[in-house]
């Protein structure tokens, strides 16, 4: 058994060493270390509680720990690069799940211990209380209940039920967001009738049976509150559409942290509550840079759908003019500069191995080669530079935006892979549109625009883009993979 | 359909309106492919080479014309080549509707359709058959060729061991795609080049090329250009600024190429007889507007003539045809883009649809009527946009105001942020019992700390950072831990289960994120 003086020592190394974890992902060498941190830190804080006064039945801690570990493991092997946005959401579910089973087990062991003060003898002491209380069988967690007064258990319970409301919408949101990116929902956005006013009612009988909960009402309300917020969850992600899905697992990958947070207050747990805090601003600023990568506003993304639009979209003239596989090879045989735009297309399509190999050829006769990545290119905020660095694409010449918009006019070829919002030059020359003022990536600026795509038609978000129209633009149709296998076949 | 290719009739025209290349594609539009015999000699394609993709090659005109149902040339038809059209054949050629009016009303009689290739609209989506810009394209760079033929020296300066040579002076009037492409090819050549337009919009491009633009003082409204990209007649107060400034640079030039045009009139006198006498000999003048007239007043159209004071004047008006090959391949190419846009479904079968702007301007005889001139444009053309004043260009002291200004309002923005932030706590403070408050201070700083640290986090390893957040918030675990061992089997029975998808989580998060991390490397 270890003091709670180790255990509080051990749970500073642990929170120090989660800071540094996250902090070492400024660059790609240092992150390899930095994972290092993070799992000397959760094994340190495990091992303490584990060892820690207040626990018990450590048989079933270890058969869950090597049950989890297990399932644990056989995912992260599993899965592909591509599921990665999946892989993430369904974590983040977890964690929402978790934080609802504990927020309820503290009220039972609340409402027990309750129980249990009531029926102490007055006649005995301070110390005789606690003594009585020690042998009616309180530990750990119950015990340090036991020693809370009135204000305290009446801040107890804000938390429990703070904490399992976040814990509630980050699971069955997080459920949602796993469907919709794994392709089992259909990813556009769908509202039931009344939309918001539903989620703001749902809301408002929320905060109403909290008020009951806080003056002694039950369980019952803590547990009808965890329905409803669970269809808050729900319906809040069922009317976000796909392309705004960054935004959206950004956002719940910060509830999680909040929610852990909020047990941490309920539980008196400060490591709890420092990491809570660290993921929950780590998912706010993420949220917020997706935010303004795309020019929205967070509430405007939450509430579903584009905003509305202050007049008729600009004509789009000219007409979309395709090119073979023959024609883009040489092209690139004459090139000097390639700059390759990827988006969610190519993710879709596979077709990473195949864009590496046709980079690694184009490199290898002296061509410059790089890669702009625009931050809500994908379904997950940086998701192609991992699908790149999968296709073993060297991180140096993957760019990101702002580092490479301005050398689009000195490239003699840009070729864009399965994007279409991020390249839409509308956002920039049509104030009516309905990206106007978004950021996106001016291919239209290099000598030639290779554009892949698998047919003609809008994106995800539905809005024309001039760029297909333009002189300097080509349009490549089919699959990505198959048409850059294609290409590949015409350059050695 | 059968689409055929006549040999050209006018003396010295060595262009072709189908290559072996334009006619596999055709091919692949569902068409047959007829050309007379030696049709394309001139340009350098031999029967052989026709036969080879698929062409029937025919003996005699009169065959030719008789087994095509499009007939697809070069130049306006001759009278001859016009009475052998009939009923429902369609032609499509240079025709020039406005000046040949007696060959329209010849077609209109035979009931036969004609396409002028020179009637394209200049609009994005009909470029690719707009031949006159082909064709001008030519011109331009084959007047730099002819030039430097006929100019004594270099082009290029070199200094060399007998002694420096300077480059020569090039003045380019009038930046159309013509005007555009001899900058292109004579700055290639090492020359130094001007060029002068009156749409002072093209500025840009011709910088671009890079020539130096010349600049008129000039108080009014410069602007020249009207709808269409082209041209329009300039003021009489401009013109003669022009001609003065010219008059200025004529000393300097050793070859001039004017381009100058406006569309349905005469070229405009630009390059006067005194300006001619003012040059240096050997200076070259080549007049790409001699087919109108020419823009020096010296010109004498389809001649080299040489001035008393040693200057050539180059009035040829066949540039394009002296490229034959070049020139047939893009034309042949604008032809092929035509029938594309004229088979809709490839399937061989001509749909000539008047609906459509582009094939509707082009088509000057259908159905027995004369449709020339066509209706205007629904679409407006290229370059007709006039540019709205743009917002005058912010003063030193403006911007200097303005970061002022911005600094201020984020000042009171943070400070703002910080007095509600404070008076918060203070309430949460005055309320909250002392524990709370210490798990309060710890939860405030984490965030701070948190902010700090993420916004350092490399774009790149966004998806790392999630996963990796995402096992740290597996943190939970620790909660569950605590509460496992109650008495209460419920408790138990939750606990339990949450350390399961914790660890899950924990497991699950840290070795994605080490994989994934793995995979970034460096070339």
């Amino acid at each position: 058994m270890l003091s709670y003086g180790l255990v509080s020592a051990a749970y500073i190394a642990a929170a120090v060493l989660f800071i540094l974890s996250l902090g070492g992902l400024s660059n790609q060498e240092s992150a390899k270390r930095a994972v290092w941190y993070g799992i000397v830190g959760m094994a340190v804080a495990v091992l303490a509680t584990i060892f820690g006064p207040g626990t018990g039945h450590l048989w079933i801690v270890f058969l869950m720990v090597a049950a989890g570990a297990w399932a644990g493991q056989y995912v992260a092997r599993r899965v592909e690069m591509t599921e990665m946005p999946q892989l993430v959401a369904a974590l983040h579910s977890f964690v929402g799940l978790a934080a609802v089973f504990i927020g309820i087990n503290a009220d039972i062991e609340l409402s027990h211990v309750l129980a249990l003060k009531a029926n102490v003898p007055d006649t005995l002491t301070e110390i005789g209380r606690a003594q009585w209380l020690k042998e009616a069988g309180l530990a750990g967690f119950a015990e340090k209940l036991a020693h809370k007064d009135a204000v305290e258990i009446a801040i107890l319970r804000v938390e429990v039920f703070l904490g399992v409301f976040i814990g509630a919408i980050t699971f069955t949101g997080s459920v949602v967001a796993f469907g919709k990116l794994a392709g089992r929902i259909d990813g556009k956005p769908v509202q039931l009738p009344g939309g918001h006013m539903l989620n703001l009612a749902a809301l408002i009988v929320s905060v109403i049976l909290g008020l009951m909960y806080f003056n002694g009402a039950g369980i019952w309300a803590l547990l009808l509150m965890t329905l409803i917020a669970g269809f808050i969850g729900y319906h809040l992600i069922m009317g976000i559409g796909g392309a705004d899905m960054p935004v959206v697992v950004s956002m719940l990958n910060s509830y999680s942290g909040w929610a852990a947070a909020a047990i941490g207050f309920t539980l008196g747990n400060d490591l709890l509550i420092v990491t809570g805090a660290l993921v929950g601003s780590s998912g706010a600023i993420l949220s917020y840079i997706m935010c303004k990568a795309m020019n929205r506003r967070f509430i405007s993304v939450i509430l579903g759908g584009f905003g509305g639009t202050s007049g008729p979209a600009m004509e789009v003239e000219g007409e979309m003019v395709p090119i073979d596989a023959d024609s883009v090879a040489e092209l690139l045989k004459g090139a000097k500069s390639v700059i390759i735009v990827p988006g969610y297309g190519m993710a879709v399509a596979q077709a990473q191995q195949s864009v590496s190999e046709l980079v690694k050829r184009l490199r290898d006769k002296g061509k410059e080669v790089r890669f702009a990545i625009h931050p809500v290119a994908g379904r997950l905020p940086g998701h192609m530079n991992v699908l790149l660095a999968e296709a073993k694409v060297p991180y140096d010449i993957v760019l990101e935006m702002d580092e490479i918009n301005e050398d689009f006019p000195e490239t003699d070829v840009a070729i864009v892979i399965g994007a279409n919002d991020i390249v839409n030059p509308a956002a920039q020359e049509d104030p009516n549109s309905p990206i106007a003022g978004m950021p996106v990536l001016e291919v239209w600026k290099a000598g030639q625009v290779i554009v892949l795509k698998r047919g003609q038609g809008t994106g995800y978000s539905g809005i024309e883009n001039p760029l297909f129209y333009k002189e300097n633009t080509r349009m490549f149709y089919g699959d990505a993979k198959s048409s850059m296998d294609e290409v590949l076949k015409r350059i050695d | 359909m059968k689409i055929g290719t006549p040999r050209e009739v006018i003396e010295g025209e060595q262009r072709v309106a189908m290559t072996p290349d334009s006619a596999r594609a055709l091919q692949k539009l569902g068409h047959e492919c007829l050309i007379e015999a030696g049709a394309g000699r001139a340009a350098g394609f031999s029967d052989a080479q026709y036969r080879e993709a698929g062409v029937e090659v025919i003996r005699g005109a009169a065959a030719l014309w008789k087994a095509s149902d499009v007939v697809a040339k070069v130049r306006p038809p001759t009278e001859t080549e016009a009475r052998r059209l009939r009923k429902g054949q369609t032609l499509i050629s240079f025709f020039q509707p406005g000046d040949n009016e007696d060959l329209l009303k010849l077609c209109a009689k035979k009931c036969a359709s004609v396409i002028a290739m020179d009637m394209v609209p200049r609009i994005s989506r009909a470029q690719k058959m707009d031949a006159l810009s082909s064709m001008a394209n030519i011109a331009g760079y084959r007047a730099v060729i002819e030039a430097a033929e006929h100019f004594p020296r270099f082009l290029t300066g070199q200094v060399t061991a007998a002694g420096k040579v300077p480059p020569a002076k090039v003045l380019v009037v009038g930046a159309g795609v013509a005007g555009l492409a001899a900058i292109g090819t004579a700055v290639s050549l090492g020359a130094i080049v001007h060029a002068f337009d009156v749409r002072p919009e093209v500025a840009e491009q011709i910088e671009s090329m890079g020539a130096e633009f010349v600049f008129l003082e000039f108080e009014d409204d410069q602007d020249g250009a009207e709808t269409g990209g082209y041209a329009r007649p300039s003021s009489p107060e401009f013109l003669a600024k022009q001609l003065e400034k010219f008059r200025e640079m004529a000393p300097e030039m050793d070859i001039v190429i004017t381009t100058a045009l406006i569309p349905g009139r005469p070229a405009p006198k630009l390059w006067t007889e005194d300006m001619v006498k003012a040059m240096k000999p050997g200076s070259v003048i080549v007049d790409l507007a001699a087919e109108r007239g020419g823009n020096c007043e010296l010109t004498v159209k389809d001649e080299l003539i040489t001035t008393r004071n040693g200057v050539r004047i180059i009035g040829y008006t066949d540039f394009p045809s002296r490229m034959a090959q070049q020139s047939s391949l893009l034309y042949a190419n604008n032809i092929r883009h035509m029938i594309d846009d004229l088979t809709p479904a490839n399937d061989g079968v001509i749909v000539h649809d008047m609906e459509d702007d582009v094939i509707r301007t082009a088509t000057a005889t259908r159905d027995c009527e004369i449709t020339f001139p066509p209706p205007p444009l629904k679409v407006q053309a290229i370059a007709s946009v006039k540019k709205a004043p743009g917002p005058a260009a912010p003063t030193p002291e403006e911007i200097r105001a303005r970061e002022v200004e911005e600094f201020r309002k984020a000042t009171r923005q943070q400070v703002g942020l910080l007095a509600a932030g404070g008076l918060l706590m203070l309430l949460i403070g005055a309320w909250a019992p002392a524990s709370f408050m210490q798990h309060f201070i710890v939860f405030a700083l984490a965030c701070f700390v948190g902010f700090q640290v993420i916004w350092n986090v490399s774009h790149a390893l966004h998806t790392p950072l999630m996963a990796v957040t995402n096992a740290i918030s597996g943190i939970i675990i620790l909660g569950a831990l605590l509460q496992v061992g109650s008495g209460n089997w419920l408790v138990v029975i939750l606990s339990a289960v949450s350390i399961l998808i914790a660890t899950i989580n924990i497991v699950g998060g840290f070795l994605v994120t080490r994989r994934m991390l793995a995979m970034f490397r460096r070339s």
